[in-house]
């Protein structure tokens, strides 16, 4: 596999902190994965993430060592404005990325500031619109939306820079079940589709590890847990890990004794087949 | 209690945001409001301490309607916790954010800093009593702002969106102190759309579309009814959607109201002993 990212022994720590808020991270990640981040708050994730585009040290100062290339660039040393056109970025809250008049000239912002043509802006709008299926709020005004609506401008307004890693920080933090399922669904198809590696942090475990093909467990600035989901989620269940919120069919199914040799279920289905499996 | 009776709320901007809506609010409740973004939670919960007044229709606080009243003496009563707790906060330090509420309260300064000593170390903050609030993480915030409210012993507490920014441990920590505020006969109104939280915690679900009440019962009831659910936008919890799986491929005898994952593990772990190691439906 060709690693989009790759990671060695990555420290930082915030200017004025005591603490490391990173400590030598080391990280490979393979063109076209999935790698859900999960950890108890203050436990770095989004911290890695600013590293990736290179907000950090670029932006926010302190003492950086390690090393990071991404897409064969380093973050550390590399214009920012260069690295968004690789890396794509949402963040917690869309209201901090949303300021136009219109959902339109938001989502073309960012492209009319790296000089594409006219007739390309419009098609890669078009199609960031018809991909969060937003067509409808092309003219509306984004402080108008609703919280999951906002949410997907600002993800259509990044898949129109057509970055080849999409990073989201707690996309569904805000949203209710039905749209946060509906938004990690289209991520996925997306991710398939046009091929593009995803990094997201998620605290529903539940709704997005089904989709993953890395769960990566994060602790005071550490990776504790990286491996296939179902492999971590066995890992943490061992060692009844509660510091982050465990998909509740997998626990059940940990309590009951029913996961033995097979692997964690993380859905109905899944504890479905383990459990005519028993004794078989 | 508290009551709402008939209670319409239409903004200056002429948005219609709550449309009668009858309610009661006992003490030694967990009452959970839920519904998508903008089904009228926030709006509801800012009525209970009388920071909105109904546009028709009463809200009642122990018999006083808020109307006639001041925010600041129903706020004794209920107090009420931001979803963004940052709008919260303006002290220098931790400790000063608890004990400064609590001698607007009238509390003497020498009670005031014994009991902000003491909800601290409940909620687990004692460490950054002279840190600014503003260099909590997201979870330590939302841990403070309620600790905030806790200190001067409301006899309701609503918390707006209680669950954001909170990891598995903040939620499991936040579940133990509800349960302890309830058990000392203090009502509890939370709005929240995450399902599993409120599965192990709510005695009680309201669900609210577009500012109507379309369905109030017990958790038990309503969280494992999928068709109100998604008519509010909701996802049915892990738990009861796993039971009735069960139940459809022929594992008899269950329980289909079972909500909790502690109930679930003791009544599946019963049908297993009585239908011996391992279980024959369809498929076995």
């Amino acid at each position: 596999m060709n690693m989009t990212i790759e990671i060695e022994d990555l420290s930082f720590r915030y200017a004025g902190s005591g603490r490391w808020a990173l400590r030598n991270i080391s990280l490979k990640i393979g063109e076209g994965e999935f790698a859900v981040f999960a950890g108890a708050t203050g436990c770095g994730k989004s911290t890695l993430f600013k590293c990736l585009i290179g907000l950090i040290p670029q932006m926010y100062h302190g003492e950086y060592s390690g090393r990071v290339i991404v897409r064969g660039l380093d973050p550390s040393t590399t214009p920012i404005s260069k690295m968004a056109q690789k890396v794509g970025m949402v963040f917690q809250n869309p209201d901090n990325q949303l300021f136009a008049l219109t959902v339109e000239n938001d989502v073309a912002f960012a492209l009319e500031n790296i000089g594409l043509e006219r007739a390309e802006i419009e098609r890669r709008v078009s199609k960031a619109f018809r991909i969060m299926g937003i067509e409808d709020l092309r003219h509306r005004s984004p402080f108008e939306l609703s919280g999951g609506q906002k949410q997907r401008v600002a993800i259509a307004s990044i898949l129109a820079l057509e970055p080849e890693i999409l990073i989201l920080d707690e996309p569904t933090s805000s949203l209710d079940g039905a749209t946060a399922k509906k938004l990690l669904e289209e991520l996925a198809e997306i991710r398939r589709k046009e091929n593009i590696t995803v990094l997201i942090s998620e605290h529903r475990l539940d709704l997005v590890v089904r989709e993953a093909t890395r769960l990566i467990v994060m602790e005071s600035g550490q990776i504790i847990a990286d491996d296939e989901p179902r492999e971590v989620l066995r890992q943490l269940l061992e060692d009844d890990y509660y510091m982050i919120e465990l998909p509740k069919i997998s626990r059940l199914a940990w309590a009951l004794g029913l996961s033995g040799r097979r692997s964690i279920p993380l859905t109905k289905e899944e504890f479905i087949a383990n459990l005519w499996g028993i004794g078989s | 209690m508290i009551l709402l009776d008939s209670v319409w709320y239409r903004y200056p901007s002429g948005t219609v945001a709550l449309q009668n809506v009858n309610l009661v609010i006992n003490r030694g409740e967990i009452v959970a409001l839920m519904g998508e973004n903008g089904a009228g939670k926030t709006t509801l919960l800012k009525h209970l301490n009388g920071l909105f007044k109904p546009t028709s229709g009463r809200v009642e606080v122990d018999g006083v309607d808020t109307r006639t009243t001041t925010v600041a003496s129903l706020s004794r009563k209920v107090g009420l916790v931001f979803q963004n707790p940052d709008n919260m906060f303006f002290c220098t330090t931790v400790f000063e954010e608890v004990s400064y509420a609590l001698m607007q309260f009238g509390f003497s300064r020498e009670e005031a800093e014994e009991r902000a000593e003491e909800v601290l170390k409940t909620f687990d903050l004692l460490q950054y009593r002279n840190s600014s609030p503003f260099t909590l993480s997201g979870g330590e915030k939302k841990r403070l702002a309620i600790s905030i409210v806790v200190a001067w012993m409301p006899s309701y507490i609503a918390i707006d969106e209680p669950t954001t920014g909170l990891d598995g441990w903040g939620k499991r920590r936040l579940i133990d102190l509800l349960l302890n505020l309830r058990d000392s006969e203090r009502g509890i109104v939370l709005s929240s759309h995450d399902v599993e939280f409120v599965s192990e915690v709510a005695t009680r679900v309201v669900l609210l579309l577009r500012g109507k009440v379309i369905a109030d019962g017990p958790a038990v009831d309503i969280l494992t009814d999928p068709r109100l659910l998604e008519e509010a936008s909701l996802l049915t919890p892990q738990i009861p959607t796993l039971i009735q799986e069960l139940k459809r491929k022929g594992l008899g005898d269950l329980n289909h109201k079972c909500l909790k994952l502690d109930e679930a593990v003791r009544c599946l772990s019963e049908i297993f002993s009585k239908t011996g190691s391992h279980f024959r439906g369809e498929g076995g």
